[in-house]
């Protein structure tokens, strides 16, 4: 009995790995029956893989059974891998126990596609309701939406969790027909849309009624693969914006293919994930969701991929010299969330500590901003007097030669062998 | 400069400020008695914690100060850190003498200080939300105990009781030697006779523990490794997210 649980679990956790979400935060559902679980503001990670990525959710799938041959899938109907699939029963008990001992804020639960799309969704939201219901579960639910599923289990899905998700997997229609044929774009689109409106509709019936019941309150997200196909950053972000412009998304997700099949489509078994490639497109969309850049001010025709020496705040600074350096006693808050080496954090205290005083280098220099970086584009009121215009290139050797950059020392993204 | 001692309470370091209007005095070197060496030329003066006083000066304090503010305070005195006891007080006097929103004055030195401290103690109060491991026991109470760096149960005690709220559960700090325990209906602060035997992979000894326990740390260690890409294997962001120092109440860490 043990061992089968076990042998479940440790092949359904491994196939549900690759789903980068890991996000518990943004809802509000609150524990007000005295049950269990609270899914009210922050999430909470629990802890971290040993590739550092956050463990806030048991993140499983239903089955890794699938009747999709998408060649970028560990779950491919073609692939040879041992099969398996939970009960309702299971999942339940899985989540509860795992949560009452304080592992995680909830369930992120995907499938592999058995028979078809409602068969899988009805079991799926089975689970959900059996969990909010029975258990008087109020933590974190991320329920993964099977494309292609009937609106009525969407919307009882939608009933139940705080985040719904569908992968887009590749950026553009093109590289998604080259590696999945049967599926396109579209087909997300349409789920995220009824998803969306039922958002909507039921946020302006709560305007009136007090006693509408959530759906869906954290929001939907999506999932790109970054690396599988040729796409270029530009691509890959111009299709996020668009995304978070028709959709609403909470989040776009980001993922770093990691070579898991022998197709000759693909990237070789054994090549690196390009993970700096998706630490610089986190950072640009964080440009676009929380410094008020626009997409077309990170990317376009002449710069259609992120560098890679440089963040991408850095490299719009450098690209944009006209408009530093920015005085920090006097310039406007989104003027000084466009400097490098400024965060939001540090942009707002510097707006309020200046009202008491003038801010001085060794005032910056206390406030947390990485000062190294940022005094090539500010002034302030003890600026050191400036001889010439320092050009681009210059002021990037300067910050590329004083930081300790961590991607510095092993350029190809190698793997340190301690 | 003048010398005060205080006994390390909170009433004890407001009185503190109340003696320095009453006594007129400028420039105060603030410690606590556990950390004072007798001097023979410096007596000091010895604060006597009194209800009163203190509360006079903290609703000064809640006077002049937003409600995120007043948290702050208190965090950084859970701090139990000498040095931020001095900007406590510091900052008291200055925000006191000065019209509300002086707090907001980041590039002074004691209000930075207390923000910092502060958010240490925060993020310590997060991790400790994050890192508790509970175990059932027997008798069906979720059992957890701990080490932070600073005395951070009294700020968990919420979290844990609109959280766990049909469970009844206690968290045991180690170090200070108390703990929280929630009977369904209440929380309250606990002294257990005997610390618990530790054992390596379980906090507390099997005989003591529900049937089922060694099964769920059993699926969690199992998660934990299958969650992993050894393709992405980075330890360094490993530890920075996971401070070995906490290590050995992870359950996930004991295989």
């Amino acid at each position: 009995m043990y061992e089968r649980i076990r042998e479940k679990l440790g092949i359904l956790a491994d196939a549900a790995k690759y789903d980068v979400s890991c996000a518990s935060s943004g809802s509000n559902r609150k524990n007000e029956n005295k049950g269990i679980g609270d899914a009210e503001g922050a999430g909470i990670c629990h802890t971290y893989t040993e590739d550092g990525r956050c463990v806030s959710l048991l993140k499983i799938l239903l089955t890794n059974h699938c009747i999709y041959d998408c060649a970028f899938c560990v779950s491919r109907r073609s692939n040879d891998i041992r099969r398996a699939a939970f009960t309702v029963e299971e999942v339940v008990e899985l989540t509860m126990n795992f949560y009452r001992r304080n592992y995680i804020e909830g369930l992120f639960l995907s499938s592999g596609i058995f028979k078809n799309a409602d068969y899988t969704m009805e079991r799926l939201v089975r689970i959900v309701k059996k969990l909010r219901q029975d258990e008087r579960f109020n933590g974190y639910i991320h329920l993964k939406t099977i494309p292609g599923a009937s609106d009525e289990l969407l919307r009882e899905a939608g009933m139940y969790a705080d985040r719904m998700s569908i992968n887009l997997e590749m950026p553009t229609e093109r590289g998604l027909k080259l590696l999945a044929p049967e599926k396109s774009h579209s087909e997300v689109e349409k789920p995220l849309k009824y998803i969306q409106n039922n958002i909507t509709q039921f946020e302006s019936e709560k305007a009136l009624i007090k006693s509408v019941p959530k759906f869906v309150p954290a929001g939907q997200s999506t999932q790109i693969v970054v690396g599988a196909t040729t796409e270029s950053d530009k691509e890959i972000l111009y299709t996020a914006n668009a995304f978070y412009r028709n959709f609403s998304l909470k989040r776009v997700y980001y993922s770093g293919y990691i070579p898991i099949s022998y197709d000759s489509r693909l990237p070789v078994i054994g090549s690196q994930p390009p993970l700096i490639r998706e630490n610089r497109l986190y950072q640009a969309d964080w440009l676009m969701r929380f410094y008020g850049f626009k997409v077309q001010e990170i990317l376009d025709d002449l710069h259609p991929n992120l560098e890679i020496d440089v963040d991408p705040k850095l490299g719009w600074a450098l690209r944009n010299l006209d408009r530093f350096p920015v005085d920090i006693n006097t310039a406007d808050y989104h003027m000084i969330l466009r400097v490098p080496g400024i965060g939001v954090g540090s942009a707002l205290k510097i707006v309020q500590a200046r009202r008491f005083n003038r801010l001085h280098e060794n005032h910056l220099r206390k406030l947390g901003i990485a000062f190294r970086k940022a005094r090539h584009f500010i002034r302030y009121a003890d600026s050191p007097m400036q001889l010439k215009e320092y050009e681009a290139g210059h002021i990037k050797n300067l910050i590329l030669s004083e930081g300790k950059s961590k991607y510095q020392s092993n350029p190809d993204n190698q793997l340190s062998l301690f | 400069m003048e010398l005060y001692i205080f006994d390390g309470s909170l009433e004890g370091l407001l009185t503190a400020v109340f003696e320095c209007y009453t006594r007129k005095s400028k420039i105060i070197k603030l410690v606590g008695q556990a950390h004072y060496v007798p001097d023979v030329f410096d007596a000091g003066f010895h604060v006597v914690s009194d209800r009163e006083k203190g509360e006079r000066v903290w609703k000064g304090l809640c006077a002049k100060l937003g409600k995120e503010w007043q948290l702050r305070f208190y965090q950084a005195y859970l701090s139990e850190r000498p040095e931020a006891f001095q900007h406590l007080l510091n900052f008291a006097r200055y925000v006191i003498d000065r019209p509300a929103g002086a707090s907001e004055n980041y590039a002074h030195p004691d209000v930075l200080a207390i923000s910092q401290t502060a958010r240490q103690v925060h993020r310590e109060k997060h991790r400790m939300e994050a890192f508790v491991r509970f175990q059932k026991t027997g008798d069906g109470i979720y059992y957890a105990h701990i080490e932070p760096d600073f005395d951070v149960l009294p700020l968990v005690s919420e979290h844990f009781e609109n959280r766990y709220a049909d469970q009844r559960w206690i968290i045991y700090d180690l170090k200070r030697k108390y703990g929280l325990y929630y009977d369904l209906e209440k929380t309250e602060e606990i002294e257990l006779g005997a610390a618990p035997q530790l054992s390596v992979v379980n906090a507390l000894p099997a005989g003591l523990l529900d049937p089922k326990e060694e099964l769920y740390t059993l699926l969690w260690q199992d998660y934990f490794k299958t969650t992993n890409i050894s393709a992405r294997k980075n330890t360094r962001l490993h530890v920075r997210h996971v401070p070995r120092r906490y290590w050995k109440y992870l359950s996930e860490k004991q295989r």
